[in-house]
C-alpha cells in the first residue's frame, strides 16, 4: 500500500456519517445483510458499511475518504453477477450504484443512449424501442441487471455471435479511479487517442475504475426473426450441425443448444414443444428484413437437413418464436424447480469440440454421481452446464463444486477459457493457475496496479495470488478427490 | 522454444539489460505513421506462417512477421475476410504491423454484425515484453472473460508495449453479394442521409463522401440488396468500377490522396456537422472519420476536433514533431505511463512512438 493509513472501524464510519446522508449508510448486520453476496449464493461476507450515494459529489466523497484511510470500496450493481465479483470486503466498503438509474439521453441521430450505471440492461432496449432502435446485449438477467454491471463483466447473451458482447456495444465509459480522479475511456467518436483503455475497463470486474456513466451503441431493430428448432438423434451430431452453419456462411442472430436432459427438465415449466426424444435441440434464429429472413431461413435448413436434423420446426409467427425461445431462456429457473440447488459454470471451448465435451460430462456425471443437463451458447462454443445438487449435503456440495471445477479444467484442456461471460471474480481464482502461467498472471496485477495503485479497488478477485496457485496445484496432484470434502470451497 | 522466436527474445533481452532502444519494423509499410521513434530495428518477419485456421472456427492464428496479403488470400479461398478491412499500404505489410497500427479500412462502420474495428475482432495474442517474457493474452475463443483484455489494448497501440508474437483474429464469412450506390449531395446533406441510415436496418458496409459525391456500399444477401437499393434510389455502379473504388480507398490511392499537403485523420462522432476548417475533405465511416488535406495551424485542427468530441492525427506529411495525435489528459496519461513501465520497464520498445516522452 502507498501512504494509506488503515484507520479503526468506528473512525472509518464516523467519517462515512460525515459525507453521506443517514439513508445513504447501512452500518448494522441486518441493514447490511442483503449485500453479503451477489448471484453466487454460496460465498458470504458482510461489509463494514454499504454506501448508497446519490449524487455524484457523493461518490467521489467516498472514494477520497477511503483512499485516504486504505479502506477497501467493492462496487455493486444489482448484484446478479454470478462469480462473486461484487462479494464484500469484510474490511471495506461497499459501493452500490444502484440509485443512480437515469437515462440521460436517448440520440435517434447518433444511435446512441447514454445512461447512468444502474439502469437495467432492459431498461435501455424499452427507452429506445420508440426510435425503431434497441441495445444489442441480452444476458438472461436483463430484467434486472444493470449496464453498470454488464460494463464490468463485458456481459454477452443470446444474439452475441452475431452482434457482440458489452464491449463491442459499449462507446465510452466515464466514471473515477480509485482515488477520486475523474477518468473517461473511449469517445463518442469512433476511437480515441493513446492505448484502447476502454478495452481494459470493460470486462475488468469493478476492480480498475469506478463507472458514473455510460454511452452505448443501439441499433435498428430488425424487422423480422424467425426461428428454428432442429433435433438430433446424436450431440456429436448437432455439434457438427452448428459448424456445418458456419462453414456455410452463416451467423445465425441466436445459435443455442439443449441437451435432452435440458430439455426434459425446462419443458414441463416452459411448454415451449422441445422434441423430448431427440439427444439434442438446436435453435437457430434468423433477423433482418423479410427478404433476408426468408432467404437465410431456407438456407439454414438446408444446411440442418444436410446434418442429420431428424426434425424441422420453424416458427411461423412472433409467438411461437418466443414460446421456442422460453424453454431456453427458463433452463436455470427449470433447474432450480429440479433440484434443491445447482451449480452453473460457463467455460468455453472451440465449437468442433462441443460433442467430445458433452460426452466427457456425461462420464463425470457417473464419476461424481449427480446430473447435469446442458444448455449452451453453441455459436460461440459457451457452455452453461448445470450441475444439480443437494446444498443441505456437505458431501453433495463437494461433489458438486469438484464436478464443475473439473469441467472448467476441460475447457482450458480443450483450448479454450474458464469463463466466456460471467467472469472470475472468486468463483474461478483457482482455474486462472490453470488457465494462464506466473508471468501473465503477474502482468494482470501490473495492469491492476496501473489503475490503482494502492490495490484497494474490489481487492482480491480474478488474479489468483502465487500462494493460491501453489496450493491449488497440489490440490490438483492428490486426483481430484478432495483432502477436506466437508470444506465448501465455492 | 522455436530457434527464431528465441533469437527475437535474445534481441530483445539484450536490448532491455543494455537500455538500448528498439525500434519494432518488419515490412516498413507504416513508417510513415506515428510520432518519430529512433532504435535498433527489431526485425519480427522471420517470424512468420499461419499457425492455426479452422474455418468453422471463424478464427485464424498468424504469427506476426506473416505478411498481411498472404493471410488475406488464405481467408478469402475459404470464403471468408478480415471484417474490418484493413489498409496495407504496401505489398510488405505484415500481421503484426497491421495490429499494432489498429487501422481499419471502409468496412469499419458496416451495419450489423460486421461492425467494428481491428480490436473488436482481436480476440487473443502472445506479446514479447521488456523482460523478455512471451505473455499469452485473451484466446481464441469468441467469448472469453478470463482476465483483463490486454490483447485488445495491443490493437493500435503502436509497439510499445512489447513486440506482438503471434494474434488470434475473428474471420467472417465474404458477403454473399455486394453492391454499390453513387449519390450526388453536398456535404451536409451527405451527413444528414448517412445519419439517417445509420438508424434504419440497412445493410451499409461502407461510406464515402468526397467533392460532392457520396459512394455507398451494401453488403449481403441478395434479397436484401433489392429491398434496400428500392429504399435507398441512387445510381449503381458497375461492380468492377466499384471494387476498385473500396479498394484505392482503403489503401489511399484515390486521386484525392495524391499531392502534399499534410494528411489529417479526424475522428469524430459520426452525427457530428461539417468541420469549420479549412482544405478539402473524404468523409468515411457514416461521418465518424473525416480525411482533410489542409494546411491549417495543427492547434485549429486538433481545437476543432476537440470542441466536436473526438481527436486529431496529423495522418501523413506535415511537421511531425511536435507530435501527429492529440495529447492525452493528465489522468489517462498516468495510466498510460504505469502501463508502459508494467510492460517494459527498460522503456526500450518504440520510444515516443504512440505518446511523447512515452
Amino acid at each position: 500500500m502507498e501512504s494509506a493509513v488503515v484507520e479503526s472501524r468506528p473512525e472509518v464510519l464516523a467519517a462515512l456519517a460525515r459525507i453521506l446522508p443517514r439513508e445513504a449508510l447501512l452500518v448494522e448486520a441486518e441493514d447490511t445483510r442483503p449485500y453479503e453476496c451477489d448471484g453466487l449464493t454460496l460465498i458470504r461476507q458482510r461489509p463494514m458499511a454499504v454506501a448508497l450515494p446519490q449524487t455524484e459529489a457523493q461518490v467521489v466523497a467516498v472514494l477520497r475518504l477511503c483512499h485516504r484511510l486504505g479502506v477497501p470500496v467493492v462496487p455493486r450493481g444489482a448484484g446478479t453477477g454470478l462469480a462473486g465479483s461484487a462479494l464484500p470486503d469484510a474490511g471495506g466498503v461497499l459501493l452500490s450504484m444502484a440509485r443512480f438509474n437515469r437515462i440521460l439521453a436517448v440520440d435517434r441521430r447518433a444511435c446512441t443512449a447514454t445512461v447512468e450505471p444502474g439502469v437495467r440492461n432492459l431498461a435501455i432496449s424499452e427507452a429506445a424501442a420508440p426510435q425503431g432502435l434497441y441495445y444489442a446485449p441480452d444476458p438472461s438477467s436483463q430484467v434486472a441487471c444493470t449496464i453498470g454491471g454488464n460494463v464490468a463483466e463485458n456481459s454477452g447473451g443470446v444474439h452475441c455471435l452475431k452482434y457482440g458482447l458489452t464491449l463491442h456495444n459499449v462507446l465510452r465509459v466515464r466514471g473515477y479511479t480509485v482515488d477520486g480522479e475523474a477518468v473517461e475511456f473511449g469517445s463518442l467518436a469512433p476511437d480515441a487517442a493513446g492505448l484502447d483503455l476502454l478495452a481494459l475497463v470493460v470486462g475488468s470486474e469493478g476492480m480498475l475504475a469506478v463507472t458514473m456513466e455510460v454511452t452505448v451503441r443501439l441499433v435498428p431493430r430488425p424487422e423480422l426473426a424467425r426461428c428454428i428448432m432442429a433435433s438430433f438423434a446424436d450431440v456429436a451430431q448437432a455439434g457438427d450441425a452448428v459448424a456445418a452453419l458456419i462453414a456455410a456462411g452463416i451467423i445465425p442472430a441466436g445459435l443455442e443448444m439443449l441437451d435432452q436432459a435440458a430439455s426434459r427438465l425446462v419443458e414441463p415449466f416452459a411448454h415451449a414443444g422441445y422434441d423430448l426424444e431427440a439427444a439434442a435441440v438446436l435453435l437457430c434464429e434468423s433477423d433482418g428484413t423479410p427478404e433476408e429472413v426468408e432467404e437465410e431461413i431456407a438456407h439454414m435448413s438446408q444446411v440442418l437437413r444436410a446434418a442429420q436434423a431428424t426434425r424441422i420446426q420453424v416458427s411461423r409467427d412472433e409467438a411461437e418464436r418466443l414460446k421456442f425461445w422460453a424453454g431456453r431462456k427458463n433452463a436455470f429457473p427449470a433447474a432450480g424447480r429440479a433440484a434443491p440447488a445447482y451449480y452453473c459454470t460457463d467455460g468455453t471451448i472451440p465449437r468442433k469440440h462441443i460433442g467430445q465435451m458433452l460426452k466427457s460430462i456425461q462420464a463425470m456425471e457417473r464419476r461424481y454421481g449427480l446430473s447435469c443437463p446442458n444448455v449452451f451458447h453453441a455459436g460461440d462454443g459457451n457452455l452453461h452446464p448445470l450441475v444439480l445438487f443437494d446444498d443441505s449435503d456437505p458431501d453433495s456440495v463437494a461433489r458438486a463444486e469438484a464436478f464443475g471445477a473439473e469441467i472448467l479444467e476441460e475447457s482450458v484442456r480443450l483450448g479454450g477459457t474458464v469463463t466466456g461471460e460471467h467472469g472470475v471474480g472468486m468463483e474461478k481464482l483457482n482455474q486462472m493457475c490453470s488457465q494462464f502461467d506466473r508471468p501473465t498472471l503477474d502482468a494482470f496485477a501490473a495492469v491492476k496496479r496501473a489503475f490503482d495503485p494502492a490495490g484497494t479497488l474490489n481487492p482480491g478477485k480474478v488474479i489468483p495470488s502465487l500462494h493460491r496457485c501453489a496450493e491449488y496445484g497440489r490440490q490438483r496432484v492428490v486426483g481430484g478427490a478432495l483432502p477436506h470434502p466437508e470444506l465448501p470451497r465455492f | 522454444m522455436d530457434a527464431t522466436l528465441g533469437q527475437l527474445v535474445e534481441q530483445v533481452r539484450g536490448a532491455t539489460q543494455a537500455r538500448t532502444p528498439l525500434r519494432i519494423r518488419a515490412g516498413g509499410s507504416k513508417d510513415f505513421y506515428g510520432n518519430p521513434s529512433r532504435g535498433q530495428i527489431l526485425d519480427p518477419r522471420p517470424w512468420q506462417g499461419i499457425e492455426a485456421y479452422d474455418p468453422s472456427e471463424l478464427v485464424v492464428t498468424a504469427r506476426a512477421g506473416t505478411r498481411l496479403a498472404e493471410l488475406e488470400a488464405v481467408l478469402a479461398a475459404q470464403g471468408q475476410m478480415l471484417a474490418f478491412e484493413p489498409p496495407h499500404f504496401g505489398p510488405d505489410a505484415t500481421v503484426g504491423g497491421c495490429v499494432a497500427a489498429g487501422l481499419a479500412g471502409p468496412r469499419r462502420a458496416s451495419a450489423g454484425y460486421t461492425h467494428g474495428g481491428l480490436r473488436d475482432f482481436l480476440l487473443g495474442a502472445r506479446l514479447l515484453d521488456g523482460r523478455g517474457q512471451l505473455l499469452r493474452f485473451g484466446g481464441t475463443v469468441m467469448k472469453n472473460v478470463a482476465g483483463y483484455d490486454v490483447a485488445r489494448v495491443l490493437a493500435g497501440s503502436l509497439g510499445v508495449l512489447g513486440l506482438l508474437v503471434d494474434v488470434s483474429l475473428k474471420v467472417l464469412p465474404l458477403p454473399r453479394a455486394e453492391v454499390t450506390l453513387r449519390f450526388e449531395l453536398g456535404e451536409a446533406q451527405a451527413l444528414e442521409r448517412l445519419c439517417d441510415w445509420q438508424g434504419r436496418p440497412l445493410p451499409v458496409s461502407g461510406s464515402a463522401w468526397c467533392q460532392g459525391a457520396l459512394t455507398v456500399r451494401l453488403s449481403g444477401a441478395e434479397a436484401a440488396l433489392a429491398a434496400a437499393r428500392g429504399r435507398l434510389g441512387g445510381e449503381a455502379i458497375a461492380a468492377a468500377d466499384a471494387s476498385a473504388f473500396w479498394q484505392d480507398l482503403r489503401e489511399h490511392q484515390l486521386e484525392w490522396f495524391a499531392g502534399e499537403l499534410p494528411l489529417w485523420r479526424l475522428a469524430v462522432p459520426p452525427q457530428a456537422p461539417p468541420l469549420a476548417l479549412v482544405g478539402a475533405q473524404l468523409i468515411e465511416w457514416g461521418g465518424g472519420q473525416r480525411w482533410l488535406r489542409s494546411a491549417q495551424a495543427p492547434a485549429r485542427i486538433r481545437e476543432e476536433a476537440a470542441r466536436l468530441g473526438g481527436h486529431a492525427t496529423l495522418f501523413r506529411g506535415g511537421d511531425r514533431a511536435g507530435g501527429v495525435f492529440s495529447p492525452l489528459n493528465p489522468a489517462l496519461l498516468a495510466i498510460h505511463r504505469r502501463l508502459k513501465q508494467a510492460f517494459d520497464p527498460a522503456g526500450i520498445f518504440n520510444p515516443d512512438r504512440l505518446v511523447q516522452g512515452l
